[in-house]
């Protein structure tokens, strides 16, 4: 019989930690199953991030290392600069990238670094309790703004994928919603294809994942996916924000 | 003297909310008193768990390694904290929602069926109140009026009903308990 | 039993908060981090209904503290609260707020280090807030509470401190002290006697203009700097000692210990009473200032000290220092961001330490 599922290698048996219908759980399982394909896993050192991801390194059969809160893209500097042929990606969340870390995001993408950013944007902090993130749209509540953000109070949020796509040194940036079959696919693709940029020194990419955080957005698993389809991806469209090997009309 | 209880369930049954309304009425009645809610990662899996002290004298420590009392509203709640108990102390528990029977002999167990009580009045969320007045009926500790008035430092003016409410689900539960005492 | 009249429940948290507000500190700027998230969600809450209060979420523990300095600037009262990994990234900006002479209350709730650790209460921080942290010669006065009223009284005291000597002060809290509820009576604060604020920048009108720096290039002018900021912390080191003795009137053994590791040993001693154990404490209340002298006194009738720490190791080396020798120091200790010590094991420890003593006398 023709096995059709199956636990993807570099998976290690550990159980995730994550809540029931959180996008960490997908997210984990899918770069497995990239990282399995050709010769990224011995070639990948993985930096995982201050936040509900911290504990990568349990679930992840590869080489992986801790940043301290935010310094991720620095840490990831200089390892590819030590081991310039190695495949370095960072997986962070929206506060360790885009709050406390983005000054290193901002000025690795600037210097063009061979890395690649997982950036999970869910609104808020999902490790401490659900506080405002600088991704936190308008009107949302959060612990930290349970009025619900203003822009007058609390100023408008940021969003680093179209900032980061501005910059000469930044090869590829993609945003997918992680809420369908389809949708992961299309996660996966642009993985592929920020690792093989990398490979080809094209310069910094990043994939911004719109992911679910059922626990503090207080909605069950099956409403949080439509709040990403309803809601996040309004103010966060998909797509493909800035592929410079397509635009050189070079791609494959 | 020290005394020190748990209790517990899982999130959303109002469990810090019965630890506030015992250390309110406690602290009214003159007595010094801790709160340690559970914290970080053990709250993650939705339980919920506090730990009261009270003495007359001042607290060394707001942990409980083998408390006197223990109250759990749910399974996994149950199945944890019977363990923990003192030789000879008392675990009351909601008959409504747990099954099963503990293996230690050394201690008194309770069933209350706080759920079923609740629904009695007509809404399940005060399971909580009801099970903390038969608690205050079975362990002595506290006063049912202390209890009553504590409450009222718990709920905002405005939500004068829901005070209403809950006030008799303490009473119901200290009530029923004690005539089945009888 | 005592009166609770006006008495409330509060966490320690939540008393930080509450101590501050009423001392008039209504600019708060801090960066969320387990285990004190509940300071900046009650400050969100009720700063921005105070007028002229204000409350930033900042982007890192790096731009808080310095959000902190501009407001200390201009004079008003402000703090920031984090744990252990937040005050580490702090400490640049709290060396330049010594240097500027700024004043500010740092909360800190203590958690299990280094690096990321865990969220578990720990005491693993006492160098760092005792000993400067940052780059340069300053110290920050440390206060350390046991209870939750106390957590609010030296929230208070702090905001008093800072303004009087103008300077960071810190408060060592602890994920534990952060986390449990007790009553809290809450007192109005004490602002009596303290020096104008004549250095504050908040506009030249009508007056020369102020300056605030650090960068002092001139030949000799930063050594006396220096000299004018040292004379500050001996003036500190005469005043501003505070400790709590307990039971040391017949002592033979004294327990040195602070913060929550204190109020557990407080247990212990009780229950080694019991049994005719003559055991007394010294619990300092502040870290720096650290109550040194009346450590070296205790010496002149107690030949054995026992310092019991949630780290391994840290404030035993000013009771060393303290005792130069004149007694002998013995240790007793746990890395903190596990579990919590009970008085019973303190207790065994404490008996132990007691008759080996008494064997070695006979
Ligand atoms: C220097 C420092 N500050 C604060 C923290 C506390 N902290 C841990 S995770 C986190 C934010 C996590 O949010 P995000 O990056 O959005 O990740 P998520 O958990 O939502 O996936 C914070 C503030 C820390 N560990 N270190
Ligand atoms: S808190 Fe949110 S982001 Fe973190 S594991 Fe739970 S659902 Fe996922
Ligand atoms: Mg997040």
């Amino acid at each position: 019989m023709k096995k059709v599922f199956e636990r993807p290698r570099l998976l290690k048996p550990a159980t995730f930690h994550f809540c029931p219908g959180c996008g960490h759980n997908i997210l984990h399982r899918v770069i497995a199953e990239v990282l399995e394909e050709s010769d990224f896993r011995e070639r990948a050192i993985m930096i995982a991030p201050v936040g509900c991801a911290v504990l990568a390194y349990f679930y992840l059969d590869i080489d992986v290392t801790e940043a301290p809160h935010g310094r991720c893209t620095a840490v990831a500097t200089g390892i590819k600069r030590a081991i310039p042929n190695s495949l370095v990606f960072t997986y962070q969340g929206d506060g360790d990238l885009a709050s406390i870390g983005a000054g290193e995001t901002l000025h690795a993408a600037g210097r063009g670094e061979k890395v690649t950013t997982i950036y999970v944007n869910n609104a808020n902090y999902g490790m401490t309790g659900g506080q405002m993130a600088p991704t936190t749209m308008l009107n949302q509540v959060t612990t930290t703004c349970s009025a619900g953000r203003s822009a007058e109070r609390e100023g408008y949020p940021l969003d680093m994928s179209k900032i980061l796509a501005s910059l000469p040194g930044v090869c590829y940036v993609e945003r997918v919603a992680l809420t369908s079959p389809a949708n992961v696919q299309k996660f996966k693709k642009a993985l592929r294809k920020a690792f093989q940029y990398q490979t080809e020194g094209l310069g910094f990419s990043l994939i911004e994942v719109l992911s679910t955080c059922p626990t503090n957005w207080k909605l069950t698993p099956v409403d949080s996916l439509k709040w990403i389809e309803e809601v996040m991806t309004k103010s966060y469209p998909p797509g493909v924000l800035v592929d410079r090997k397509a635009n050189r009309g070079d791609s494959e | 003297m020290l005394t020190k209880m748990v209790f517990s369930g899982f999130g959303g049954q109002g469990i810090m909310m019965m630890g506030y309304a015992l250390a309110n009425a406690v602290m009214k009645d003159g007595h010094e008193v801790t709160l340690l809610p559970a914290y970080g990662a053990e709250v993650r899996g939705g339980s919920a768990n506090c730990t009261i002290a009270i003495s007359d004298d001042e607290i060394a420590s707001p942990v409980a390694s083998a408390p006197e009392f223990i109250v759990v509203m749910s399974t996994p709640a149950f199945l944890r904290f019977q363990n923990h108990i003192k030789s000879g102390g008392m675990l009351i528990l909601n008959s409504s929602l747990i099954e099963g029977e503990t293996i230690r002999e050394d201690i008194k167990v309770i069933p209350v069926p706080a759920g079923k009580w609740a629904l009695e009045l007509g809404d399940l969320r005060v399971a909580n109140f009801v099970m903390l007045g038969a608690f205050a009926r079975l362990t002595g500790l506290v006063a049912l009026k202390s209890l009553e008035e504590a409450l009222v430092s718990l709920f905002p003016a405005r939500k004068a009903k829901l005070l209403e409410l809950n006030q008799r689900a303490l009473r119901f539960g200290y009530q029923t308990i004690e005539k089945e005492e009888k | 039993m005592k009166s609770s009249a006006n008495k409330v429940l509060l966490s320690g948290n939540h008393a930080v908060a509450e101590a501050a507000i009423r001392a008039g500190c209504h600019l708060y700027f801090g960066y969320p981090i387990t285990p004190q998230n509940e300071i900046p969600e009650y400050m969100s809450e009720h700063l921005p209904k105070i007028k002229g209060g204000a409350f930033v979420q900042a982007e890192s523990e790096l731009a808080a503290i310095n959000m902190v300095l501009g407001a200390a600037a201009t004079g008003r009262r402000v703090m920031t609260t984090s744990s252990s990994p937040g005050i580490s990234l702090m400490q640049e900006g709290i060396s330049y707020l010594a240097a500027l002479e700024l004043p500010c209350v740092i909360a800190n709730m203590v958690r299990g280090g280094p690096g990321l650790g865990n969220i578990a209460t720990a005491q693993s921080d006492y160098f760092q807030s005792t000993r400067g942290g940052g780059h340069g010669d300053y110290r920050t006065i440390t206060l350390a509470p046991c209870t939750v009223q106390e957590i609010y009284d030296l929230t208070q005291l702090g905001f008093y401190l800072a303004d009087k000597y103008r300077g960071p002060v810190i408060i060592q809290g602890e994920g534990l002290l952060g986390q449990m509820v007790e009553p809290v009576e809450l007192k109005e604060p004490d602002k009596k006697d303290l020096p104008p604020k004549d250095w504050a920048l908040t506009g030249a009108k009508d007056r020369p203009g102020r300056m605030l720096r650090s960068l002092i290039l001139e030949e000799g002018i930063l050594e006396e700097h220096n000299w004018k900021l040292n004379r500050k912390y001996l003036e500190i080191e005469k005043k501003e000692k505070r400790f709590e003795s307990f039971r040391m009137e017949d002592a033979n053994l004294a327990v040195v210990a602070y913060g929550s590791v204190a109020r557990i040993a407080k247990g212990a001693i009780k229950r080694v009473r019991e049994e005719g154990l003559k055991v007394g404490m010294i619990r300092p209340i502040s870290l720096w200032p650290f109550p040194g002298e009346a450590i070296r006194k205790a010496a002149e009738k107690v030949s054995q000290f026992l310092v019991i720490e949630l780290s391994c190791g840290q404030m035993i080396e000013d009771v060393r220092l303290a005792l130069a020798g004149k007694a002998e120091v013995n240790f007793y200790g746990r890395p903190g961001g596990g579990v919590i010590p009970n008085p019973a094991e303190f207790g065994r420890v404490i008996s132990r330490n007691y008759y080996q003593k008494v064997r070695k006398a006979r």
